[in-house]
């Protein structure tokens, strides 16, 4: 078989996965959820095996446009992870909605949103760039308002989409920019246009291009669509936009920041910088008011998107371990902090949203509560759990970088956001218990709020080992 | 035998949680103990005079950081002070917390373990992450158990320290990629530029000043303490306000000595105020805890000038006000716990005539008073001579402002004592109050034992930390400051001993 087509394995696996379950849905139709739903889960096992092969080998196919190394391995693992996790949350959230039933559809969106993001974080081409991260867009805008009859949905639905046009349009004007100033949509020639010398036409692609992805891991300030899409759409739904599309976005940054743009990382190093604390204060600032417990995470990825550019903005291979790190770090707590939110049902078996429901939960269910309070405090970056090594990591990055004034206004502004998180533990611990939740988590939400947790705890610290070669491993690939 | 003692408390933490609520109490109390037979057990088998470093452990790198334990005479009375003071506070909130009592063990445990990790730790890294962690068991002690105000007070006391440390953090990280180590006694000979040294000092004065707690960044703690229940107070007051005091002789004198003789000045004019305000401030409240807890900024304002005097007499004072602080102060909370307990207020006037109907309570209340004035004979006077005898000899206008904070000192305290203990008994429930019951006792007598100790033969606990009080001064020799005392030395009678020591 042709290389490069063995390269792609982990994308032609998906997209030939998703191609068949569409049409098993469209055969069996409603009934053909579960059956659907199940082998997408092993659809994504399998194009994660297939990552096992020359899919991490450090070639690139297609004469270039895709790179098939460590470092996109490392964040397709992550990628397909989150994905799985999205799925399997999915059923037991729609089985209680109001008439907006769990479709077929919905896992395999996400297969196709899968295939996008492994595209993005593959790119070696501003080409495959555009088309792996429009592909993910796509089904990210159909997923948003999956809850037909639900007007919030709808809205969120609407609202990413106009906005997500319009960063694509941004986007692609940069890619333009970059394009007519180098001839080339190559990443490695591109690279050796900006090692030329200094160009007027290409600083303004890099300043387009940084700010269309910037709108796509929401970095302040192009965040403004994040809480209301992460409110409106359906709980499951809005714990992947936290998590893998980030990877993805921050994946495919640092990659087009290292390889096409590396020579010009002073330049580039500017926008990161200022995108990296104004997301981080803002976040921090902004979450202080919320009362819904989405709008409050959704503030929350925004500031920690903000910890993750500080590594970034180092440029060294170090600061992009450290962003890896950060990440799985990060979508773990998240999607464990989504579980937790998963549960919260009043007694009709209505999801709720209010952070003050989650009063005296401590009482009610105390293994819950342990476990959201471990996420909170490890979102605050509270040693010792894991969310701390991963701040630690980025700013040693950025310490090592030389960059100091930045790592201490990030490490200030860090103490902001601990409010807000420790808003949670306090409603949870400290408060008078409300009305209990109804109904159980299924031994599958509980194994994977447990596993979570227990990642994230000094339990973890066994994994930091293995963890700092992969991540370094990763890293080197793009240097 | 380190990692033991911290695996007893986490494991017996677990075990809590899953237990009844008498299981919990039994649990917590049997582990505390059980710890603080181990520690006897390091302090016996303490080689004085052997290497600076003893019960070594290294069970190698994990990430950024490595599990690296080891104690020095310094951290040992530490380690001593807090498994000496854990079962006492599990002993206190016997009766005194009926809710969640699991969760309160278990935070109590786990609090234990990381004082003793802090203590401990050889690598910087772990040590931030023991330091710091202590905040979540705290946050959850006073937000729970407190009073009814604590949840402002809650999140002041995390919100302050953890910004105090965050900047410690970012010196840390530099400290580090300057050396290419995070191991504790490396760094501690290691030169950093005199350039850098200031901004170094200033990030870790900003974690130490807030812990410790300095003038004026002390307004945490009477919140802090006012709210958290009789055994938070006791912790807080007994141990992590020893942290501060432990930070600096860990790591800014031995690290930073340019730097800080450089800001000498700032500490001891810091230190000079915050004696004389906040003694001014402890007079006038009406809070019985309050008035402790403003207390305790003052007696720390003597740790750190006698840290910052840079000779033997200045550091061997601190650690031991630090030491005897710990005890004194975690049982005047006792003691006003006793009293809360049974009438359920904080207020002084509420109180009068306690010597009439609980005796034995207002003469354990007494030691503790003398102790916390500085009586001779007591804890309190040891470190309180030596650490102002060693101030003396560097700036005889700071000793001069710090001393006249002991008269102050034993007029607020004495003042407190006539007004809770002496007088009629006015109010009837006052009346009815039972004297100390035979847990009580048991509570307090160890800690007047070991105040009275500490005051009648300090070498017990000298002895342990005298090498490295000299490692430390040969360490910072270079930089230490002039003085302006001008000591002639007389005419020696006799060969002065090199330290008192009882001859069969």
């Amino acid at each position: 078989m042709n290389a490069s087509l063995l390269m792609s394995l982990p994308e032609l696996v998906l997209s030939v996965g998703a191609i068949a379950l569409m049409l098993v849905s469209a055969w069996g139709g409603q009934a053909s959820t579960r059956l659907v739903s199940w082998a997408s889960v092993a659809v994504l096992i399998g194009a994660g095996i297939a990552l096992m092969g020359p899919a991490s080998s450090g070639g690139s196919a297609f004469g270039g446009l895709y790179r098939a190394d460590a470092f996109a391995a490392f964040a397709k693992v992550l990628i397909y992870g989150a994905s799985a996790v999205a799925i399997i949350l999915a059923p037991r959230f729609f089985a209680i909605g109001s008439g907006d039933d769990l479709r077929p559809e919905y896992p395999v969106l996400i297969l196709l949103s899968a295939a996008g993001m492994g595209m993005m974080v593959s790119a070696g081409d501003l080409l495959t760039l555009y088309v792996g991260l429009e592909l993910q867009s796509l089904a990210a805008y159909v997923l948003a308002s999956f809850m037909r009859r639900d007007v919030r949905s709808a809205e969120a639905g609407l609202k990413y989409f106009v906005l997500g046009a319009l960063a694509s349009g941004i986007l692609l004007y940069g890619i333009s920019l970059v394009y007519g100033f180098s001839g080339t949509t190559l990443f490695s020639s591109i690279a050796t246009a900006y090692g030329a010398g200094q160009s007027l036409g290409l600083t303004f692609g890099l300043v387009f291009v940084f700010a269309g992805l910037a709108f796509k891991m929401s970095a302040v300030p192009f965040h403004m669509w994040t809480p209301d899409v992460y409110e409106g759409a359906p709980t499951p739904v809005t714990a992947f936009f936290a998590s893998a599309p980030k990877v993805a976005a921050i994946g495919l940054a640092v990659r087009v920041a290292v390889e096409a743009m590396g020579p010009a990382t002073d330049q580039w190093r500017q926008i990161v910088i200022f995108a990296a604390l104004a997301s981080i204060i803002f976040g921090a600032v902004a979450a202080i008011g919320q009362t819904n417990v989405k709008r409050l995470l959704a503030y929350s990825s925004i500031n920690n998107v903000g910890f993750v550019l500080i590594g970034l903005a180092a440029g060294t291979q170090e600061g992009v371990a450290a962003v890896l790190f950060y990440l799985t770090v990060y979508i773990v707590m998240t999607l464990g902090s989504f579980i937790v939110v998963l549960q919260m049902k009043d007694s009709e078996g209505q999801p709720v949203e209010t952070i003050a429901s989650l009063a005296g939960l401590s009482r009610s269910r105390p293994a819950l509560a342990l476990a959201m309070a471990t996420f909170m405090f490890s979102l605050a970056g509270i040693p010792p759990l894991l969310g701390f090594n991963a701040k630690l990591a980025v700013f040693n990055a950025a310490v090592h970088g030389g960059l100091y004034p930045l790592a201490v206004a990030g490490f200030v502004a860090s103490v902001i956001g601990a409010y807000y998180y420790l808003r949670v533990v306090k409603v949870m611990y400290f408060d008078a218990p409300g009305e209990a939740y109804s109904g159980r988590a299924t031994p599958v939400e509980s194994l994977l709020v447990t596993l979570a947790a227990l990642f994230v705890s000094p339990v973890g610290w066994l994994t930091l080992g293995a963890l700092g070669v992969w991540t370094n491993t990763a890293a080197k690939a793009l240097f | 035998m380190l990692s033991i003692m911290l695996a007893i408390p986490a494991i017996a933490a677990i075990a809590c949680l899953f237990a009844s609520a008498q299981g919990a109490r039994w649990i917590a109390l049997i582990a505390t103990l059980v710890d603080l037979v181990l520690g006897i057990g390091l302090w016996a088998n303490f080689d004085i005079g052997g290497p600076q470093w003893q019960f070594v452990e290294n069970a190698g790198s994990l990430g950024v950081f490595s599990w690296k334990l080891g104690i020095d005479g310094f951290a040992l009375m530490l380690v001593m002070l807090s498994v000496f003071l854990m079962p006492i506070c599990i002993g206190a909130s016997w009766v005194a917390i009926t809710e969640r009592v699991q969760e309160y063990m278990a935070a109590f445990l786990i609090t234990e373990m990381l004082m003793i990790g802090t203590f401990t730790a050889q690598d910087m890294f772990l040590f931030y992450i023991f330091f710091e962690a202590g905040l979540i068991p705290m946050y959850l002690i006073i937000g729970i158990w407190g009073g009814a105000n604590r949840i402002y007070a809650s999140y002041k006391f995390f919100l302050y320290t953890l910004l105090g440390s965050v900047l410690m953090l970012v010196a840390m990280l530099w400290m580090v990629s300057f050396s290419g180590t995070s191991d504790i006694p490396t760094l501690l000979n290691t030169d950093f530029p005199v350039r850098v040294q200031p901004w170094l000092w200033l990030a870790f004065f900003a974690s130490f000043a807030v812990k410790m707690p300095m003038w004026p960044f002390h307004t945490w703690l009477p919140d802090a303490h006012v709210q958290a229940p009789t055994a938070g107070s006791v912790i807080l007051a007994g141990v992590l306000l020893k942290l501060g005091g432990y930070g600096f002789l860990r790591f800014s004198l031995p690290m930073f000595p340019e730097a800080s003789a450089q800001f000498g000045w700032l500490i001891l004019s810091l230190s000079a105020i915050a004696v004389i305000y906040t003694s001014l401030v402890a007079l006038v409240q009406s809070d019985m805890k309050k008035l402790i807890a403003y207390s305790s900024v003052a007696h720390m304002a003597i740790v750190t000038i006698g840290l910052f005097a840079f000779n033997r007499q200045g550091l061997e004072g601190a650690m031991i006000v630090m030491l005897s602080h710990g005890l004194v102060s975690a049982a005047l909370f006792l003691c006003v716990g006793v009293i809360y307990d049974r009438l359920h207020t904080r207020e002084i006037s509420r109180y009068g005539g306690l010597a009439i109907n609980m005796p034995r309570y207002a003469l354990l209340f007494m030691l503790f008073t003398m102790a916390s004035v500085g009586l001779p004979g007591t804890s309190g006077f040891v470190g309180e001579f030596l650490s102002l005898a060693g101030t003396y000899r560097v700036s005889t206008l700071a000793t001069l402002l710090c001393t006249t904070g002991i008269i102050l000192g034993a007029a607020y305290m004495l003042y407190l004592y006539r007004r809770v203990v002496f007088g009629e008994i006015v109010h009837d429930d006052v009346r009815a109050m039972p004297d100390l019951s035979l847990r009580e006792i048991a509570l307090l007598a160890p800690i007047a034992a070991v105040v009275l100790w500490m005051g009648v033969y300090p070498e017990s606990f000298l002895s342990p930390m005298r090498g490295d009080v000299a490692t430390l001064q040969a360490r910072i020799a270079r930089a230490a400051p002039a003085g302006d005392s001008l000591p002639t030395a007389g005419k020696a009678l006799a060969t002065p001993a090199e330290h008192a020591e009882v001859r069969p």
